[in-house]
């Protein structure tokens, strides 16, 4: 019973990095529409410069996190300026190639810098372990903080999006960019912004699943990424909610999954999960249904 | 009255002609190449998995480009090929010694496997549309190689013997023979495969492709893929034939995969060979070529396959500039800034052959 809950914990921890990467996910696919399959390394990027301000040039853990927001968020916003935006109106197809080669480049280009060696990474939480029923539990400093993290980031975003203008204006471009363009909202600002939260969301996705899982090379975003698209679609994808919904339910699945049943099927597990879902419920668990019109 | 001479023929026939011509071309041209022995071994070794890669994009660009599904799982089902052929080799070495009969016996083997997944991943699939779809094809291809790295199965005298835990749960006598062995996968599988096989092979799924696509059957599948309703409308069957075009393209992959498996003496399932990365890599091949575009496909498949090995003088860099190229393809062929770009400086203008603009898609 001991071992279940204290799986079950690291489920919701691992979870919450899936959420947090997803929810980037999740807004980029409403607004864009587009897969960036590029955001998984998004995550590797914000994890190495933390590793090189913090274990290289001594830098406090927090301005460290801080410098990675910041680069992974000019860096968003670039990917989108350069390799997104002149596709905008192009196939779907065209997007999803290009995001693929900007995934190669940021893979590349972590490789040319720091080699394929794997980098062991300090972790940047120094919150003591809690154990609880006398030491049979134990819940890792990291586990707390990410599990926090991302429940207020889950909360920050609702906020932002319901209440501020700009969050408005994302919600009005989701839904039909060319209305919201009339009504005098800055689609392209709009665009690149949500590009912006996205990747802050990834620096900070990276950092946390780096303390946890201390392994870092230019691959290490690619797997997360995949598994945050697909607690995305599983939630629905576009949709805020479903994204926090299916990154914790990805994470609790893979977890239990690995301790009980097989740690090489975990991940077809998972999967097999997500094809499950899709099949009795097509748009993921809190997708809105699309009309279609002849 | 019909007459068999060039002109006669239409010209979807003659583009079909030039494709074959150049899979032909290009072998001779190799052949040649090797006779004379300026071939490098390194290129001479890249030429069978080409012969993989072009088959994998032809067939690809089937459910791609043709049937219009964007389907992320293509290696999954070259992974079923390539185990259920290599297995049925591993098995038949003694029984059947003809390496040709074998080998042939093995295609037949692979491609029937690989057809059966294409028509249990499909059923369900193909409900689903577009990224979802993309997710689905995606999962099922992860699903396939690691359920693959688990499977153990050995042969004694009392029969086969199958575990999912190890080698030794499998209970062999001490004479019997692992023959999959988990994630180290099928060793000392027949080295059957070799260019000459490759080259036919890509002819076999170039004639089968090119005459679906122009067959009643390919019209309606194209009907579907451009407007669904109308094509239901009309009494066109939708399930049936996506799932026609899927399991055709899934069976095509498999062929790629006992090409593949009869190349190599270890076959493991790994994320390199047989992952999500490798069905992106066959997207990618077919997205360049053009979509639904046949003969772009087996160009660009050469083309992104042997420009890696050729920039191997630039060392480090030559991923990123593989990343660039794409990229900048991307940019310049899709964008409206690279389209007016190549209207303005396009070769038929410039020699003044003006003609009408064909609609932007």
């Amino acid at each position: 019973m001991m071992g279940f809950i204290s799986y079950l914990v690291n489920g919701i921890s691992l979870g919450s990095v899936y959420a947090i990467i997803a929810l980037g996910y999740t807004m980029v696919y409403g607004i864009a529409k587009m897969l960036n399959f590029a955001h998984g390394d998004v995550i590797m990027i914000g994890g190495f410069v933390v590793f090189t301000t913090v274990s290289g040039m001594g830098l406090p853990p927090v301005i460290g996190i801080l410098i990675s927001v910041v680069v992974c968020t000019v860096l968003g916003m670039l990917i989108e300026r350069i390799a997104y935006k002149p596709l905008r109106k192009a196939s779907k197809l065209a997007v999803l190639i290009t995001a693929i080669g900007v995934s190669y480049f940021l893979q590349n280009v972590a490789l040319l810098i720091y080699g394929s060696n794997t980098k062991s990474f300090t972790s940047v939480v120094s919150i003591t372990p809690i154990s609880l029923a006398d030491g049979a539990i134990i819940i890792s400093g990291e586990t707390i903080v990410t599990i926090v993290a991302c429940i207020i980031i889950m909360i920050a975003l609702t906020a932002f999006i319901k209440y501020s203008k700009s969050g408005r204006a994302m919600l009005a471009v989701s839904e039909d960019s060319g209305a919201a363009q009339l009504m005098g909202v800055n689609v392209n600002a709009t665009i690149a912004l949500t590009f912006a939260i996205g990747s802050a969301l990834a620096a900070i996705a990276g950092v946390l699943l780096c303390s946890s899982y201390p392994a870092l090379t230019p691959y290490t975003g690619a797997m997360p990424g995949i598994k945050a698209f697909v607690a995305a679609v599983f939630g629905g994808i576009g949709s805020i909610p479903g994204a926090f919904i299916g990154g914790i339910l990805l994470g609790v699945i893979e977890i239990l999954g690995k301790a009980y049943i097989s740690s090489q099927l975990a991940d077809a597990i998972v999967f097999a999960v997500l094809i499950v879902v899709l099949l009795v419920k097509p748009t993921g668990l809190l997708g809105k249904q699309i009309q279609e019109k002849v | 009255m019909r007459q068999m001479n060039i002109k006669a023929l239409n010209k979807t026939t003659k583009s079909n002609i030039v494709t074959y011509g150049i899979v032909i071309l290009a072998y001779l041209i190799m052949e040649i190449l090797m006779r004379a022995g300026v071939v490098s071994s390194l290129l001479q070794g890249l030429l069978v998995p080409l012969c993989t890669y072009v088959i994998l994009a032809v067939s690809l660009n089937l459910t791609v480009g043709i049937s219009g599904e964007l389907s992320l799982g293509h290696a999954g089902f070259m992974c079923v090929g390539a185990f259920s052929s290599a297995f049925f080799s591993k098995c038949m070495q003694e029984v059947i010694p003809v390496s040709g009969i074998r080998f042939f016996l093995a295609i037949l083997i692979g491609a029937a496997f690989a057809a059966l997944f294409g028509v249990v991943v499909g059923i369900p699939v193909l409900r689903l549309r577009g990224d979802y779809l993309a997710i689905v094809t995606l999962a099922f291809g992860e699903i396939i190689k690691n359920v693959v790295n688990v499977i153990f199965l050995g042969k004694d005298s009392r029969g086969f013997h199958i575990s999912m835990k190890d080698a030794f749960s499998m209970g062999l006598e001490p004479e019997g023979e692992v023959i999959i062995n988990g994630p180290q996968g099928i060793t000392g599988t027949p080295n059957d495969s070799n260019f000459l096989v490759g080259i036919i092979l890509i002819l076999i799924t170039l004639f089968i492709v090119i005459n679906l696509v122009n067959s009643r059957t390919g019209r309606a599948i194209m009907a579907i893929r451009d407007n669904r309703i109308a094509a239901e409308s009309v009494g066109i069957h939708i399930t049936k034939y996506k799932l026609l075009a899927f399991t055709i393209s899934a069976s095509l992959a498999g062929v790629a995969g006992v090409l593949y498996a009869h190349n190599l003496s270890t076959l493991a399932a790994q994320s390199k060979n047989f992952g999500y990365n490798m069905s992106i890599m066959i997207l990618v091949f077919v997205v360049l070529g053009g979509i639904g575009n046949i003969r772009g496909s087996i160009i660009a498949a050469v083309v992104l396959t042997l420009l890696p090995e050729l920039l191997r003088s630039l060392n480090d860099y030559r991923m990123l500039m593989y990343a660039i190229v794409l990229i900048a393809t991307m940019i310049f062929t899709s964008s409206p800034g690279g389209q007016a770009f190549r209207e303005r400086y396009s070769l038929k203008r410039l020699i003044g052959q003006r003609k009408e603009t064909k609609e932007a898609e």
